[in-house]
């Protein structure tokens, strides 16, 4: 009825190749931008912050990173807990030699630098594919983590083995540190959040991701049609492992202010991420936000409900929140294999023809 | 339907953390009775939990005030406890003790900004012994440098004093926890000429084999360990399979409860570890306990953990609290004391012999005495050696001091780099 292409009429090819093509999907990205950006930040608290918001934003960074690898390209890595790391480790040491330099630049350089190293592990991409690729990143994350582990100039000789961030600000607003307000620890997640996903979108959608669509579908074939696979790999992983690893080092100057490379960017940080986009949605931005809203919120909401509201006994409902989300990880990959974000998909072609569905 | 999807969740979420009233004295634990950790999270929790009830059946509280605990599980993950402590330092904590070094490293900027205290009872940031730069943070009795310096002031009195040669091995939990001590048994072993060889063990330290192996083939004299959790009773098991001479095996306190040796059975024998306190529940605070908590059903646990190492110590931390809120009540003339009281009644606590007996704990552990300068305590303690047939906890030695010539400069000298750079002014 309302939320169809019909009656949209375009009178330019910019106005063609718009992202939201319908203007129901376009009013309520604006909706969504306002929200997030005027709205929450008037409202937000500092639980809301540390333990919901920054958190679902860096991991939904990260998931967007690994979806670009995985989802688009088709590369399965397991290193996505290491790339973390060297986003976070590589902030440090600009932060800490570079005490005037600014955060943003850090984070970014920092994404770069990821990136770097990502191509490094990129590389026997080119040769082995699907697990052994897996395995090989697998790697690339044990190897990581030890080596931020072994060599103390990482953690500039701390006793403790730990990083800790020195207090940064932006136009002279507080974003890391203890004494940050909580707006601007979500504002500074959101802005390379949206930056990020924006640029995501785009890059997808263009011939880049044209060809790693084409890798990831065949990639005899895409070379066949004359897609450079080197190329493509390697930018495939050159560009999630800038996302990866700025939501690193967001992950430990913004969210946490102290990071420990064993605990933090452990194995499982890999896993929890590629569990975001398969239940999310591979090869969807929308699915990386939920993904990310899914294994991040979900735990903390069924927690507030069960300990908070129903009063029961926190082991209890820590037993009940791993029952919970194993059991809904099977159910969604059992009746909706391609992630959440195929639900709103199929919602969204419903909706194109009704009320008349045939 | 993202944007759906939250706003649902979020608005349930607001609903349900509306404050509620403060009316008891709140003290939140954060606890882990799930995961890799929980055979040293439960009895921890069961402990700290049992003896607030106590108060409260008993006394009626703590200078009329009832004790209100809010447990709140971490699984013992950094992430899960910053939610525990935004979600719970609203609702009018007056102290944290949040049972991991990792924790505590990520709590301490945000407690002195909240002006809430923290006692990290000999866990925790060792250098925070300086109460001059570390305000809102207390960790005596004892320190992990203290307890490094003690195991090896243990080895000295075995071998009359001379230890040079000596291979000694620091098997570690990788994590800030288990790096604390390096740095101290790294001087010492400069002072006392013994080989350190350092052996990390990643979390959860569920795979020691490599390990041990390395230590087989060291021939090692003494193996230290900084180990939490199944870590523990793993590598208590991996000794026995090398056949390692128990007796030159000490843990830390942390290593050294029932959990961690009887998964080895007979071949624990010996083992030792150190001992802030004393063991069992030889004393008279375990009779009022059954009184009034466990023969009314109101124990936390199942019971299974009463009297265990890791109970007595969380028993000791809760009347260590317990004090310093009647210490702060009687400095400030108000029973329903603020953050800020609590502080100034942990700065001014004063275990003495009389204070322990009162408790109910007499003899318990050494007497000591909290202080603008020192948060920290002396940092003494004891070694305790495990009695397989017995199945007990023995003490084995008398109160045994720390080297404070080693170990007070890198106090120092932590702190003051600490203190540069967060542009934090000593106090006193």
């Amino acid at each position: 009825m309302f939320y169809r292409e019909v009656g949209e009429f375009k009178t330019s090819y910019p106005q063609d190749s718009e992202s939201f093509g319908i203007g129901l999907d376009k009013y309520g990205y604006y909706f969504v931008l306002f929200i997030a950006f005027v709205i929450i930040p008037l409202m937000i608290n500092d639980y809301w912050a540390s333990a919901v918001l920054v958190p679902f934003l860096v991991w939904a960074i990260a998931s967007l990173g690994l979806n670009i690898l995985t989802g688009y390209c088709g590369q399965i890595s397991l290193g996505t807990g290491g790339f973390m790391a060297v986003g976070a480790y590589s902030c440090y040491k600009l932060m800490t030699s570079f005490p005037d330099l600014n955060i943003i630049f850090c984070i970014i350089l920092s994404g770069l630098i990821t990136a770097g190293v990502g191509i490094l592990f990129g590389i026997p991409s080119l040769r082995i594919k699907g697990f052994y690729l897996a395995v090989a990143t697998l790697a690339s994350q044990f190897f990581l983590v030890w080596l931020f582990n072994r060599v103390p100039w990482f953690y500039n000789y701390s006793a403790s083995g730990q990083i800790s961030t020195p207090e940064r600000s932006v136009f002279g607003i507080l974003v890391t540190g203890p004494n940050v307000q909580p707006w601007a620890q979500y504002m500074i997640c959101l802005l390379f959040a949206f930056g990020l996903a924006w640029g995501c979108r785009n890059l997808t959608r263009g011939s880049l991701g044209r060809k790693w669509r084409a890798t990831r579908d065949m990639d005899i074939a895409a070379e066949i049609i004359g897609v450079n696979l080197l190329q493509a790999k390697l930018s495939a992983f050159a560009i999630s492992s800038f996302y990866i690893g700025i939501a690193g080092a967001l992950f430990f100057s913004v969210y946490l202010g102290a990071v420990d490379a064993t605990e933090a960017f452990g194995i499982n940080q890999s896993f929890l991420v590629l569990f975001m986009i398969i239940i999310g949605g591979l090869g969807s931005i929308l699915g990386s936000f939920i993904g990310a809203a899914f294994m991040v919120l979900f735990p903390v909401l069924l927690k507030n409900i069960l300990v908070g509201w129903w009063e029961w006994d926190a082991a209890l409902a820590t037993h009940l929140e791993f029952i919970s989300v194993g059991f809904l990880i099977i159910v969604f990959l059992i009746f909706e294999p391609h992630g959440l974000a195929q639900l709103w998909r199929l919602l969204k072609q419903k909706l194109r023809l009704w009320p008349y569905p045939h | 339907m993202k944007v759906r999807k939250l706003a649902i969740s979020l608005a349930t979420i607001i609903s349900l953390v509306a404050p509620p009233a403060l009316a008891d004295l709140v003290i939140p634990w954060l606890s882990y009775r799930t995961g890799p950790y929980s055979p040293s999270g439960i009895p921890a929790a069961d402990g700290f939990a049992d003896y607030f009830t106590l108060l409260n059946e008993r006394d009626g509280g703590i200078g009329g005030e009832l004790v209100k605990i809010i447990e709140c599980e971490t699984g013992y993950n950094t992430q899960k406890g910053v939610e525990c402590y935004e979600a719970t330092k609203g609702e009018g904590s007056l102290v944290y003790a949040p049972l991991s070094t990792g924790i505590t490293y990520q709590l301490i900027p945000k407690v002195a900004v909240d002006q809430i205290p923290m006692h990290t009872m000999g866990y925790g940031r060792t250098s925070a012994k300086n109460g001059a730069i570390f305000e809102w943070i207390f960790n005596f009795p004892g320190n992990y440098w203290d307890g490094a310096s003690i195991a090896i002031n243990h080895i000295l009195d075995e071998n009359g004093g001379e230890i040079s040669g000596k291979k000694i091995a620091l098997v570690y939990h990788n994590s800030a926890y288990g790096k604390e001590p390096i740095k101290t048994l790294e001087k010492l072993s400069e002072k006392y000429g013994y080989e350190l060889t350092l052996i990390p063990v990643d979390h959860p330290g569920l795979e020691q084999k490599s390990q041990w192996l390395e230590i087989r083939r060291g021939r090692m004299d003494y193996v230290l360990m900084w180990g939490w959790g199944v870590m523990n009773s793993v590598a208590i098991q991996e000794a026995a399979n090398i056949r390692f001479p128990m007796e030159n095996f000490i843990g830390i306190w942390w290593s050294g409860s029932e959990n961690d040796v009887l998964p080895a059975g007979e071949r624990a024998h010996n083992y030792k570890a150190l001992a802030l306190h004393g063991v069992g529940t030889d004393y008279p605070l375990y009779d009022d306990l059954k009184t009034y908590v466990y023969d009314k059903g109101l124990a936390a646990g199942d019971g299974s953990s009463i009297g265990s190492v890791l109970y007595n110590r969380a028993v000791y931390n809760s009347a260590l609290l317990a004090e310093a809120i009647k210490t702060a009540q009687e400095m400030h003339g108000v029973s329903d004391i603020t953050p800020v009281m609590m502080r100034d009644g942990l700065e001014n606590l004063s275990v003495t012999e009389e204070v322990m007996t009162s408790w109910g704990l007499p003899g318990f552990a050494p007497p000591f005495e909290v202080s603008c300068e020192n948060h920290g305590g002396d940092g003494l303690a004891m070694v305790q050696q495990w009695d397989a047939e017995a199945q007990e906890w023995n003490i084995i030695t008398g109160l045994i001091s720390s080297d404070k010539e080693v170990i007070d400069p890198l106090i120092m000298e932590d702190s003051t780099q600490y203190a540069a750079e967060n542009n934090i002014t000593p106090r006193c």
